[in-house]
């Protein structure tokens, strides 16, 4: 997505990254709970200049009814770019890509739900990239999770979301859409802090046995990172004003 | 296949019980694969071909070369697209129709790590740059299914593209002209393998079957080249893995990956 400059510097003698960045920084992230009206729960993040929208409805009827299940609730997600958020337009239909990232990103949200209690219900996960800039799965992950603990679904831990991967040699953390096109590894992960569980994880570049194990640590410690911020967005909602 | 039953709890049961004593319900050690039998240049008219054979699990795949007007910001690369496919003969839970979720991540999956291992030298594809480039496409055909399609449909896909043979064009006027009856080798720079793994309770065990992959926590598919390096990987499944379990699944899948890796080789010398 995007054209690639191969011209850039990923990696300067000061170790300053593209954007300014060091190797173990995350770009600005900002959450915000509770951002829609009619939806049960929903958060607004931005993520460096990804901006994506995370609706919950639900428990609610299942619709096409054959998929309820009787013994618990079930997790549905769709994960959507809008047509506008990328260079060029992007054919709205649903690629395999965003069919691809809905299934991981349920299948990383599923561990942290608990709906036995609502039998032959579903939850839906909306998920809209208004602005994309890589490293969109894990900021799309990250106000999922939010949005969910906003619509009051029961969980056992947040997940939190955040990528590692490898520029110029070097292994970095959140890889923004200029690493992503020029690097040489992306590592997306979602990660529950508490219960130190990754449920999310992908890669596509080459890593050394060694850059590996370093790519999930440095991986894991940005989730822990993402994960007080999305803390923070529910404290905010919930105990600032004293509402609620 | 989904739901669960009380015979799926009894069996899931039964294969934990098992696990916990050190066994699998076929036999097998945790980090053995299934017997795997790869035949090659079974469809003589694709320009490369493979029958996978991994356990019960069997796919079909075969090479197609044809040239293709590059992508507009990779003129300078060829093409490369694997794709998969569950028959229905391949089993009685299947449905015809447009691809679900797991079907789409199955063909993405194969398709990653093919392509991200660098296996084929793209650069070497190039007829007239950015007008016409070689389009090698892979197509997956499940025709038997007893679980870990990952890894039958990708060493399906691998043996396939090893034993293709790419048609020779001739440039004329910057438009390129099929020399009957030649071709090039294709040019191939690595082997990749991918492992996948199930984790049930606290066990990883190595290709799991249809029983263990419909009662398993959570799945990774880690990909390896000839360099013992890590290419792609992707989890599924509905639960996690800890950070040690992730360590551990990447040194089974560079070991078990070398083992298959010599089967392949094997499998397609002499073409």
């Amino acid at each position: 997505m995007g054209g690639r400059d191969p011209n850039v510097v990923l990696l300067d003698e000061n170790g300053k990254r593209s954007d300014g960045r060091t190797v173990n920084e995350t770009r600005k992230v900002t959450i915000k709970a509770g951002v829609l009206k009619n939806a049960n729960g929903s958060a607004y993040i931005e993520f460096g200049e990804n901006k994506i929208l995370a609706g919950i409805y639900g428990p609610r009827d299942v619709h096409p009814k054959h998929l309820s299940n009787p013994d618990t609730g079930i997790l549905r997600c769709r994960y959507h770019m809008s047509p506008f958020s990328v260079g060029e337009r992007k054919n709205p239909a649903p690629s395999r890509r965003e069919v691809e990232i809905s299934k991981v990103i349920k299948e990383a949200l599923e561990p942290a739900v608990i709906l036995d209690q609502f039998p032959r219900t579903v939850v839906d996960i909306f998920l809209e990239i208004l602005q994309a800039d890589g490293g969109t799965r894990c900021a799309a992950l990250a106000a999922a999770s939010v949005a969910l603990a906003d619509a009051g679904i029961p969980m056992r831990d947040m997940v939190s979301a955040c990528a590692a991967g490898k520029v110029a040699d070097t292994v970095i953390l959140d890889v923004n859409n200029e690493e992503d096109q020029a690097g040489q590894a992306d590592m997306p992960m979602g990660y529950m802090p508490n219960l130190k569980k990754i449920t999310l994880l992908q890669l596509d570049g080459v890593l050394t046995p060694e850059e590996y194990k370093k790519c999930v640590e440095v991986g894991i410690d940005g989730c822990n990172q993402v994960y007080e911020i999305q803390k923070k967005a529910l404290e905010e909602k919930y105990f600032s004003k004293g509402d609620q | 296949m989904g739901h669960n039953s009380v015979i799926d709890q009894l069996k899931k049961n039964q294969i934990v019980d098992l696990l916990n004593e050190g066994n699998r319900l076929d036999g097998r050690k945790f980090d053995e694969h299934r017997s795997l039998t790869i035949d090659t240049n079974v469809i003589p008219k694709a320009e490369g071909s493979a029958r996978a054979r991994l356990g019960d699990t069997e796919v079909v795949a075969g090479v197609k070369v044809q040239v293709e007007k590059p992508f507009p910001d990779t003129g300078d690369k060829g093409m490369l697209i694997c794709t998969a496919e569950i028959l229905p003969i391949a089993h009685p839970s299947v449905e015809t129709g447009p691809p679900g979720p797991p079907v789409v991540e199955l063909a993405r999956v194969v398709d990653r790590g093919i392509r991200e291992s660098g296996m084929i030298d793209m650069k070497k594809l190039v007829l007239v740059e950015n007008k016409a480039v070689i389009g090698i496409f892979s197509d997956n055909s499940v025709t038997d299914h007893d679980g870990n399609l990952f890894d039958a449909c990708s060493y399906a896909s691998t043996a396939a593209i090893l034993s293709s043979k790419i048609p020779k064009y001739e440039i004329k006027d910057e438009v390129p002209v099929l020399v009957e009856g030649e071709f090039t080798e294709t040019p191939i720079t690595t082997i990749p393998v991918s492992v996948t793994m199930a984790r049930i309770g606290e066990h990883i065990v190595v290709d799991p079957n249809s029983d263990e992959w419909m009662i398993m926590d959570a799945r990774i598919t880690i990909t390896t080249n000839s360099d013992g390096n890590i290419v792609a990987l992707q989890k599924g499944g509905s639960d996690g893995f800890t950070y040690e379990q992730l360590v551990k699944c990447s040194e089974i899948s560079i070991s078990v990956g070398s083992k298959i890796r010599e089967i392949i080789k094997q499998s397609t010398q002499g073409n």
